[in-house]
């Protein structure tokens, strides 16, 4: 059955029993997160950009029409096309007829996970058009039938054993199983593709609106291929992807590697501005911005939650992310997974279609201290949690929480649950430890629970004082 | 003399009556009066956690109409601490007064060890052992408290502080949380036990009751030699070792 936000339990627990891929999970977000922090403790500045970063968001979020009006007036002077898609329908559309309408048969990727967001490759692969991935952790997670797990690490969940078992599965021979070599026949593999393809498609990372550029950032070189070797590129972004001007980019590209994998700047950092002019020789013949929405309109909307908009997409929230660590990004059931996403996907999905999501998390607050943009990832998840619960058709956690309300509004009404409390588990109680409470079965299946005390401090407080 | 109220907290009122008065017999040896105004309950921060926010705010102005007539709140627990200090102003975002209100209140509650150590607090009995501090989440990350407990601890004649691989990450306890999701939490905190038996200590402690709940409860059935003692057992020298938590 397809994975979906409605059963993380039972994709987390399925997560939980397949070792081998805790131990990756623990083993690759543990490195990420060394090397955050190693990158951050060498860099003093890093603190007052994060600051900028987070003020440049804010007032870009304030006034996101006329920044994007802005963004498509500028891409147009340059020759370029933009396109605006309501939802993830109205966007593959889009991005069909763009690449019918080039005659393209064959389409190179780079990695996007607002493509992933909006299926693009299962729609393109309907339409009989071969679409590639091109990066290769998203290579290998397409070459799998798989959706990738992690927003910077695609395939972070496979090992390279896994890996050199699919080549050889899916490529017939190969060169070897070590990184070089799996990474080399990769390479081989996709330079045909490359050459062929009619069409690029790649995400955006940042669009400036002053000069009407794209910033897409990458290690591998690949996105500047996907970019500059077939005849059309489409980029496709979140309209919250805009930021004013160069200078904010500089803030951005500065605090976007360093979070993601500890690197001062990513390999390659590509500035695309419209299509091929006439004096230049290379690049593509089209440039079509679409731009999409996808309920990101209901975020911006809601005061709390719209600062969930700042999001540059780094990945460091689910590295730092206990529950990431344990559950993997499959086990979300959509695109973005970790704390992030457990506060984008309800918004983005609409009511009831991820309700657990919010829940997936401690409140531990290692999200909020790692975040670039310090946004303050366990407030928006109890407010998503709220907005879950008041929507949920469900009235029993409401009434649960009524009736916890009720007791506890009154000292008496605490007292005598109290007392009920002790009363009742006495029973089941062996030396101070309940081994075993109906109704809080999932408790005790792995931890005791300490009984209620014969006195409670209350209790030996009044005796002491009268 | 300085008058202090304690918050006890639920779960050492019902669960760990010898914690609060641990926490009496410390705020007595610091020099303050300690009352304990019996009207309390709950701070309702497991409503607001859980998306409750309009019972919990409620529970919240209940709990500031109780408290905010005393000089300072001292509570044994980091998280309830926080919510009155933080959380819970993000429940009266359209209630200016009672955000005044509990703003106010919040600048003069504390947690113990934050409390003690601000008295330049000095314990008085001997500990011997080596414990482990657990910097419990919401005090480390919400109320950025970290160096009043070690202090306190390494003050404690006898007592070998250990530290653990990862210590700052969360146990998996997180309330609700563990309820919700007991497989994930269970998984997180797996980590943290095995963190503490390489550690080689023979105690772990921490200002919040709710993880060492969670943490104690699994030493037990695991059978490890590692026990459980709240920071307060473990200053005033009043832990009964044998019992875990």
């Amino acid at each position: 059955m397809d994975a979906t936000p409605n059963r993380f339990a039972e994709q987390a627990a399925r997560a939980l029993a397949d070792e081998k891929l805790q131990s990756a999970l623990a083993l690759a977000c543990e490195r990420l997160c060394e090397q955050r922090a190693r990158a951050f403790a060498q860099f003093p500045e890093g603190d007052a950009l994060r600051d900028r970063a987070r003020r440049i968001k804010r007032e870009t979020l304030a006034d996101l029409d006329g920044q994007l009006e802005l963004l498509s007036r500028r891409v147009e002077e340059r020759g370029g096309v933009v396109h605006w898609a309501a939802d993830a329908h109205q966007a593959r559309q889009i991005i069909l007829g763009i690449v019918r309408g080039c005659g393209g048969r064959r389409v190179v990727k780079g990695k996007s996970m607002t493509s992933e967001e909006i299926g693009l490759n299962a729609a393109l692969s309907d339409a009989g058009i071969e679409a590639v991935e091109t990066d290769l952790g998203e290579y290998i997670v397409q070459l799998a039938g798989e959706t990738p797990s992690h927003i910077i690490v695609p395939a972070i969940h496979k090992t390279v054993g896994d890996v050199a078992e699919l080549f050889r599965r899916e490529h017939g021979e190969t060169h070897g199983a070590d990184h070089g070599s799996l990474t080399q026949e990769a390479r081989e593999r996709l330079r045909e593709k490359f050459l062929s393809a009619d069409v690029g498609i790649t995400g955006v990372n940042f669009a400036v609106a002053q000069t009407g550029s794209v910033a897409i950032v990458e290690n591998e070189g690949n996105i500047r291929l996907c970019t500059s070797l077939p005849r059309c590129h489409i980029a496709l972004m979140g309209m919250e992807k805009v930021i004013p001007d160069l200078p904010a980019l500089s803030v951005f590209l500065r605090i976007l590697a360093r979070s993601a994998t500890g690197q001062k700047m990513s390999s390659y950092v590509s500035l695309l501005t419209g299509p091929r002019r006439d004096d230049e020789e290379d690049g593509p013949e089209q440039f079509h911005l679409v731009v999409l929405d996808n309920g990101r309109s209901r975020l911006l909307a809601d005061p709390v939650l719209r600062e969930a908009l700042a999001c540059i997409r780094c990945g460091a929230c689910l590295n730092a992310c206990p529950v990431y660590r344990h559950a993997g990004g499959h086990a979300y059931g959509w695109v973005y997974p970790g704390p992030i996403g457990s506060v984008i996907d309800p918004s983005l999905l609409g009511p009831g279609r991820a309700r657990p999501l919010p829940f997936a998390s401690s409140l531990c607050g290692a999200c909020r201290d790692v975040c670039p943009l310090r946004i303050d990832l366990p407030r928006l998840l109890r407010a998503q949690r709220e907005r879950v619960v008041a929507e949920s058709p469900s009235p029993g956690a409401r009434l649960l929480a009524w009736a916890y309300g009720r007791v506890m509004s009154s000292p008496t009404g605490y007292r005598l649950a109290s007392r009920a409390a002790y009363w009742l588990t006495r029973p089941l109680a062996r030396a101070g430890r309940i081994r075993r409470l109906p109704g809080l079965g999932g408790w005790t299946r792995y931890r005791d629970l300490p009984a209620p005390a014969r006195q409670t401090f209350r209790e030996r407080w009044e005796r002491r004082h009268g | 003399m300085d008058s202090v109220a304690l918050f006890v907290t639920c779960l050492v009122d019902q669960l760990y009556p010898r914690v609060g008065e641990a926490a009496v017999e410390l705020l007595e040896q610091a020099g303050c009066r300690v009352e304990f105004p019996s009207r309390q309950t709950c701070c309702g921060q497991p409503l607001a956690n859980m998306g409750h926010a309009a019972q919990a705010s409620s529970l919240m102005r209940r709990f500031v109409e109780i408290f905010e007539r005393y000089p300072a709140v001292v509570t044994p627990s980091g998280s309830c601490a926080s919510m009155t200090r933080g959380l819970a102003l993000e429940l009266f975002e359209h209630e200016p007064e009672w955000r005044s209100r509990l703003a106010g209140l919040g600048e003069r509650t504390f947690e113990l060890s934050e409390f003690l150590a601000a008295r330049d607090f000095r314990p008085r009995r001997r500990f011997e052992g080596r414990v482990a501090y657990h910097p419990s989440c919401h005090l480390l990350r919400e109320l950025h408290v970290d160096g009043a407990p070690r202090e306190l601890l390494a003050r404690v004649e006898g007592l070998e502080l250990v530290e653990l691989d990862d210590g700052e990450r969360c146990c998996g306890f997180g309330g609700a949380f563990s309820v919700k999701l007991p497989a994930l939490s269970a998984a997180i905190m797996e980590d943290k036990l095995d963190a503490l038996e390489r550690s080689g200590a023979d105690f772990v402690t921490a200002a919040d009751v709710g993880c060492l709940m969670h943490l104690g409860g699994a030493l037990t059935r695991r059978g490890s030699r590692v026990r459980t003692l709240h920071i307060a057992e473990l200053l005033a020298g009043t832990g009964e070792p044998r019992r875990a938590m």
